[in-house]
């Protein structure tokens, strides 16, 4: 019989873990729960009272403006993923492999740069440039062309939800690209396979992980903003972070509006799961 | 040249001296703070504006107090703060009309003194016992100033003559530039107007309740955007938008005197008023200065500050203050029509029967209101 070296708990590391394990129950698991608690509570003169009834859930989940709120956000969300993802590429793959190592950390440098201001200052500069008096109508104005209406519109929202991910989407595909094998590139260039071949057998398999986590970024952050959707689309149609809002505002319906956050977690968790077990998922060709 | 020493500083103390001074700095910092705190704090529960320098801050200074405003938009948002803060939190409470029953009823605000306050000044009857602020012959509310909404519009693209009806709101050439400021009480109310249910716009029967659904939605097409009250802002201005529903004159007003080619009227379908009126907060220590504020802001001076608020303007409601408005800011005064005999002043409006007080719906729930509200916004 052989015997196994029985593993004591080292209660040293066990210390150092804890923090953060204290901290992500007081601030995620908990309020995670008491969300889903309140989803259940009514509101009486504009008073939480503590309740176990389904009225919040139903009165959301049979409304036809909730579906079509979220069928919206998650289709916006999505185009914002897609798009984010082709813009990025081509930069993240000129810094990765054709940038020297100072330009690379300065373009990085650069990029974290946006986030140093508000979010919100960012989006409302945007005023000034896509208005139908802004610089873009200007400038198209002087070829003949325009003006174009562009914010409170699809576009607007989109060009927001740039402002808020395409940084960070270049970024995670710039290390991402950066931290391939080399070699492995200039193996296929050297047993004549094409730049473009190269990049779709090579280089996108190679990056897979990182990809999809930057996708998987991109679209929770658009899924979840409340701002671009607001300000630079006009609000119409109401993704779901305005639906909360709007339905927090009139009779302070926060258990219905708990109901429309925990669809949107759940909605947030299947996609994040799916994109995670994708990105490790070990096919052919993978190392 | 001599180094500064423990016993020799720079500043020519000792260290004696220095434990001295430092001793004594120590043990009067206790008085020091509390000559500070003899400032008396205010907590004031309001709508953007109210707790702002222009309007208190000669107030402040002339009574030794200071405001520490919490700013809320919309009633149900206030009753909510209320709902969730211990007694006592908010000495001074400024609220819409139409919530001030609710207030009472909640137990949240302070019987008032009728004799306190100028009441035999009021330049209507109505705001001397205005709906909802009395309850048992007991009064719980002061009527501040009002304002009114209707159609709101850039002069560029419609005519005065057009803006006498909601009707141009559909016009065809302001397709994709029609606004909405994102509440739905006054839009509704004002497509409840153009259906023709006059005084009876917020008490809908089904059939009446429907028709304004189809009425609001068939607008829908015409709809740029739901804007808060900086987007509000923003869309006229920029010229994004040429025409808004649910505001009036103060937003336009602001605009109008930064010189931007718009302007509010009160449509011959009738408009609305928001009327904004102060109570004191149930088991507020500081009662007395609050309703000492209170009869500052109803007095001649008070009146101005209010009409001339940066935020958004009201109109006076006490003959003493228009007057007083009229003598300090005429062209003030003319611009938003408070001058006897001008055809659009808001008393004049009330008096020919064109103007209903902002309410809640009678027949409907404000959820009912508000979910119809959301599919508005998501067809």
């Amino acid at each position: 019989m052989s015997s196994t070296p029985e593993r004591r708990p080292n209660l040293y590391a066990l210390t150092w873990r804890l923090p953060i394990i204290f901290w992500q129950f007081i601030f995620f698991v908990g309020p995670v729960l008491f969300m889903v608690a309140m989803s259940f509570f009514l509101v009486k003169n504009y008073r939480m009272t503590e309740a176990f009834e389904f009225v919040n859930w139903t009165r959301m989940l049979t409304r036809g403006f909730f579906w079509d709120s979220y069928w919206y956000t998650v289709f916006i969300a999505s185009v914002s993923t897609v798009c984010a993802m082709c813009i990025a590429f081509p930069a993240a793959f000129t810094l990765a492999f054709r940038a020297s190592e100072s330009t690379r950390r300065w373009a990085i440098f650069l990029l974290i740069i946006p986030f140093f201001t508000s979010y919100l200052v960012r989006t409302f500069s945007w005023f000034v440039i896509l208005s139908e008096s802004g610089v873009v109508n200007a400038m198209l104005g002087y070829i003949g062309l325009g003006p174009y209406t562009m914010l409170n519109t699809n576009f607007g929202t989109l060009v927001g939800y740039m402002t808020l991910t395409l940084p960070l989407v270049v970024i995670l595909q710039t290390v991402t690209m950066a931290n391939i094998d080399k070699t492995l590139v200039e193996a296929a260039r050297n047993l004549g396979c094409s730049p473009l071949r190269t990049i779709w057998q090579v280089i996108i398999p190679l990056s897979k992980t990182g990809l999809i986590i930057a996708a998987i970024f991109c679209f929770i952050l658009s899924f979840g903003d409340f701002v671009a959707p607001f300000y630079l689309g006009g609000s119409q149609e109401p993704t779901l972070p305005i639906l909360i809002l709007d339905t927090t505002k009139s009779g302070q319906q926060w258990p219905r509006a708990a109901v429309v956050a925990i669809m949107m977690m759940l909605t947030l968790f299947a996609i994040a799961f799916t994109g995670i077990a994708l990105a490790y998922r070990k096919g052919r060709g993978a190392k | 040249m001599i180094k500064p020493t423990l016993t020799s500083s720079m500043f020519g103390l000792n260290r004696r001296q220095l434990l001295k001074a430092g001793g004594a700095a120590v043990l009067t910092t206790p008085f020091v703070s509390r000559a500070w705190a003899a400032t008396t704090e205010i907590n004031m529960l309001a709508w953007y504006g109210h707790g702002e320098p222009d309007v208190v801050a000669e107030y402040e200074e002339a009574n030794n107090v200071k405001f520490v405003p919490k700013y809320y938009a919309g009633g149900d948002n206030m009753l909510a703060l209320i709902a969730q803060s211990p007694p006592g939190t908010y000495d001074l409470i400024l609220s819409d009309a139409e919530f001030v029953q609710q207030l009472n009823l909640a137990g949240y605000i302070e019987e008032m003194n009728p004799a306190d306050y100028p009441l035999d000044d009021m330049l209507h009857e109505d705001f001397t016992k205005f709906p909802g602020h009395w309850s048992d012959g007991k009064m719980y509310s002061m009527m501040l100033r009002g304002g009114h909404l209707g159609v709101s519009y850039n002069k560029n693209s419609v005519t005065e003559e057009e803006a006498q009806s909601y009707g141009c709101f559909w016009k065809p050439e302001l397709e994709g530039k029609v606004g909405h400021f994102d509440w739905h009480l006054p839009t509704l109310g004002m497509m409840s107007l153009y259906d023709g249910n006059g005084a009876g716009l917020w008490n809908l029967d089904d059939g009446q309740w429907s028709k304004v659904q189809e009425t609001t939605m068939s607008l829908r097409k015409q709809v740029g955007g739901f804007f808060d009250y900086g987007g509000t802002f923003n869309g006229l201005k920029n010229g994004e938008m040429q025409a808004m529903v649910g505001i009036g004159d103060w937003i336009t007003g602001v605009l109008e005197k930064d010189g931007a080619p718009v302007a509010s009227v009160i449509p011959k379908e009738g408009g609305i008023q928001f009327t904004e009126s102060y109570s004191i907060g149930k088991g507020s220590e500081k009662a007395e200065e609050a309703k000492k504020f209170i009869q500052y802001m109803m007095s001649p001076e008070g009146q101005v500050k209010s009409a001339q608020m940066a935020a958004y303007p009201g109109f006076c409601v006490t003959k003493a203050g228009r007057a007083a408005l009229i003598e300090a800011d005429r062209a003030e005064a003319e611009r938003s029509h408070q001058i006897d005999g001008d055809p659009q002043d808001p008393i004049t409006l009330i008096n020919e029967g064109r103007i209903h007080y902002r309410d809640i719906p009678q027949q409907q729930s404000l959820e009912d209101w508000n979910d119809f509200w959301s599919e508005y916004k998501s067809a």
